[in-house]
């Protein structure tokens, strides 16, 4: 027994803030999807946010001492795994490139990045599950969350896990790709243009026809979901965790109880 | 031209109301992105070119003084004469000079965003000089008094029926009868007023894609042969350009246009590529007596050494912009100088000072798509946060924006503090909700509750649900 425990992967949970503030049920479909996955998860109480805001609005100083609190949070762990593409490629690629040249933290910072996963990625390529065990009789359209898509290759794998739900039907959108407008603060200081930006982006969600809208990214889904309900649409969005978890008994992202 | 980047934000709302503008816009995807996504697909070496490309630059980047020098020595040794100019005016008076000196009455003009940055048309006009742009959207946008949208689309953000009543405005010569409907129509028609500018012209302006210090030779790329006509019929060509348009050989050269075309417009190669070494020799049949070349710093040579220096990399395809959602919702005049979008909010701060450009950089939600497609790997988002950086140590951004931004960053340092506030105001907030389970208006939050409903928290945090998880845990197993 002692010894299986050890062989267990053991997973830090990075919850990411908006999933601790806003929807904590991703939160547990992520422990679930990975303890049934075979991990053994633990959420360090030491986490507040990966940082984000105060790194792209130009404070390094702030970010830096935020990157150094995660860092030290999750240096136990063999995995650093957060339901967010976003959050996690903060965590990946730019918490190293915050400390070139540090004689201490770069290294801890290079170490640390290695570890770090977006946790639909992490169920496919690294623990390589082929699929999960949930139903769901829906149409579901998934946006590409930008920072997953492009900076840490994420695009296919949940688009698999997603055909293993029994009864899930895809409808691809156009322009899936495609930002949908959020970018942080980007979405409150140039609202007129971030507007625009998801407008397009909710247009192309109700051509595809579907009745669901998933993606890997809370930001993204607060910003379409706040959209989508401003223009009065019944379509439900929920993050693809809660799917592949076949958690979804919790009313959708801004939807009524 | 006059700056308005700093009232983007103004800019940028005017953008989105203007009907003609957005039907344009919305050309964009058909017209750049599915032909470069062709092009690309269809070049398996592609990447690979890229990183030639990349190596290319970066090698002449850390060698400029070198490369420039030799190449000022070969266009001497073709006859030719190098200026060089510091800054914008100095770039224009040299231009002024020429043309004094040379009795210059109407100038043509190839396509040169180096001649936008120095804003020659302006200094041309005041001189009693007539320039004629001969590019087709060029020359459009010059009959409208507007300036570029694009850096080699300058018309994109025109419709055909507002050019046909522009050509119908202007060319009165011609019968109020003819049609002018179609695409080919109204390109025919600005050839044949063209034709009779060519020569008339005693000075023709070019810019250039390329500098080969291998050969002191200048390149440009064209779709209408107009550049061509440009330099060669006229007594006197000018070759107007910025420093890093250098490259040491006319292999590099190639090299970087099998990437140019394929990047900005989707073609393998653009309709006319035009190498020029000198004036006319003796055995040439024709071409202009002189040739000069104008090489502008303006701002350049302090982006060496920078976290800027990876700019000077551009070859100026447009396929950031081409696929830059901000840039599609609002057009390049919004940009408010003569670069727009991702490229232009890089390089419009380290040319005009962020304190001026600083919206420019902000203005981007750092979705990576432009980085994603520049053939020069340019880490675009990157470079906006640098600026960003630099804007926050000096202080430039909204007090209201730093002190929030400072205030968050306390609690976001100190987990227990963070946690303790959350625990309380996270729960109210979700009750503050109702049944509706968000919010169609909130306090402070009126920047995104102005389009979008908020939805409300669920309830408790994550982190005090899972705490009293573990602590059920720990009851059980003892």
């Amino acid at each position: 027994m002692q010894h299986q425990v050890k062989t267990r992967p053991h997973v830090g949970l990075f919850v990411t803030c908006l999933v601790d503030l806003f929807r904590p049920s991703v939160g547990f479909a992520a422990v679930k999807l990975m303890e049934d996955a075979g991990c053994s998860v633990d959420v360090p109480a030491a986490q507040t946010c990966c940082g984000q805001p105060a790194y792209n609005s130009g404070d390094r100083d702030d970010t830096r001492e935020i990157a150094k609190a995660t860092i030290a949070a999750f240096e136990e762990f063999d995995y650093v795994v957060a339901p967010s593409g976003s959050c996690a490629s903060m965590l990946k690629k730019h918490y190293p490139a915050l400390f070139t040249g540090d004689a201490v933290w770069e290294s801890r910072a290079g170490e640390f990045s290695k570890k770090v996963h977006e946790l639909v990625s992490f169920l496919a390529d690294e623990l390589r599950i082929q699929g999960v065990d949930a139903k769901l009789s829906a149409t579901a359209t998934y946006h590409d969350s930008c920072s997953g898509l492009r900076e840490l290759g994420i695009r296919d794998q949940p688009r698999k896990l997603l055909q293993s739900v029994e009864g899930l039907k895809i409808a691809e959108m156009e322009e899936a790709d495609v930002c949908c407008g959020f970018g942080g603060t980007f979405c409150v200081k140039y609202s007129d243009i971030s507007n625009a930006i998801v407008t397009k982006k909710t247009s192309n969600i109700e051509v595809a026809g579907a009745d669901m809208l998933l993606a890997g990214d809370l930001g993204c889904l607060m910003n379409m979901a706040g959209k989508l309900q401003r223009e009065g649409s019944a379509i439900e969005v929920r993050h693809v965790a809660e799917v592949l978890a076949g958690m979804t008994d919790q009313p959708p992202v801004g939807g009524k109880l | 031209m006059q700056i308005t980047s700093p009232s983007f934000k103004k800019n940028s709302v005017q953008a989105l109301s203007d009907a003609q503008l957005q039907k344009a816009l919305g050309n964009v995807r058909a017209g750049f992105i599915d032909k470069r996504t062709k092009a690309v697909d269809a070049l398996p070496e592609f990447d690979a070119l890229r990183d030639n490309g990349k190596a290319i630059k970066d090698h002449t980047l850390a060698h400029l003084d070198l490369y420039l020098e030799a190449y000022e020595e070969q266009v001497k040794k073709a006859g030719g004469h190098v200026h060089w100019a510091q800054t914008a005016e100095d770039a224009r008076n040299i231009i002024l000079d020429l043309c004094k000196t040379r009795g210059v009455k109407t100038v043509t003009k190839g396509k040169s965003m180096i001649s936008e940055e120095i804003a020659l048309n302006d200094a041309l006009e005041e001189a009693g000089v007539r320039p004629v742009e001969t590019d087709l959207g060029e020359y459009i946008i010059q009959l409208r008094g507007e300036h570029p949208s694009h850096i080699i689309a300058p018309a994109v953000h025109l419709n055909k029926e507002q050019i046909e009543a522009d050509f119908r405005r202007v060319h009165t010569h011609l019968p109020a009868d003819r049609k002018l409907v179609e695409h080919e129509k109204l390109l025919t028609e600005a050839r044949a007023v063209l034709r009779a500018e060519y020569f008339k012209a005693d000075l023709g302006i070019t810019g250039a894609n390329f500098l080969v210090a291998e050969t002191g030779s200048s390149i440009i790329v064209t779709n209408e042969g107009n550049g061509d006509l440009t330099q060669i019929l006229p007594r006197v060509h000018v070759v107007i350009a910025s420093i890093e348009k250098v490259v040491p050989t006319l292999e590099d050269a190639a090299q970087i246009l099998r990437l140019l075309a394929r990047s900005a417009t989707g073609q393998e190669m653009s309709v006319y590529t035009t190498v020029s070494t000198g004036g006319r020799r003796e055995s040439d049949p024709d071409g202009p007596d002189e040739y000069h070349v104008v090489l502008l710093d303006n701002g350049r040579s302090s982006m060496l050494g920078t976290e800027f220096q990876e700019m000077l990399r551009c070859i100026r395809c447009g396929a950031c912009m081409n696929h830059c959602p901000v840039y599609h919702a609002v057009g390049g005049h919004a940009y408010g100088w003569v670069y727009p979008g991702p490229m232009g909010a890089v390089l419009t701060p380290s040319l005009i000072g962020v304190d001026k450009g600083g919206h420019l950089p902000n203005a981007s939600t750092f979705c990576g798509r432009c980085e994603s497609v520049c053939p020069m790997r340019i880490p675009l988002p990157k470079m906006m946060r640098h600026w960003r950086e630099r804007e926050f140590e000096r202080g430039l951004n909204p007090a209201v924006a730093r002190y929030g931004l400072k205030s968050w960053a306390f609690f976001a340092r100190r987990p227990r503090l963070y946690r303790f506030f959350a625990s309380f105001g996270i729960p109210a907030l979700s009750m503050l909700g109702g049944a509706k389970r968000r919010f169609s208006w909130l306090p402070f939050a009126g920047g995104w509750t102005k389009y979008r409903e908020l939805p409300a928290p669920e309830g408790r945090t994550f982190m005090q649900q899972w705490a009293q998880r573990e602590a059920l845990k720990q009851e059980v197993s003892s």
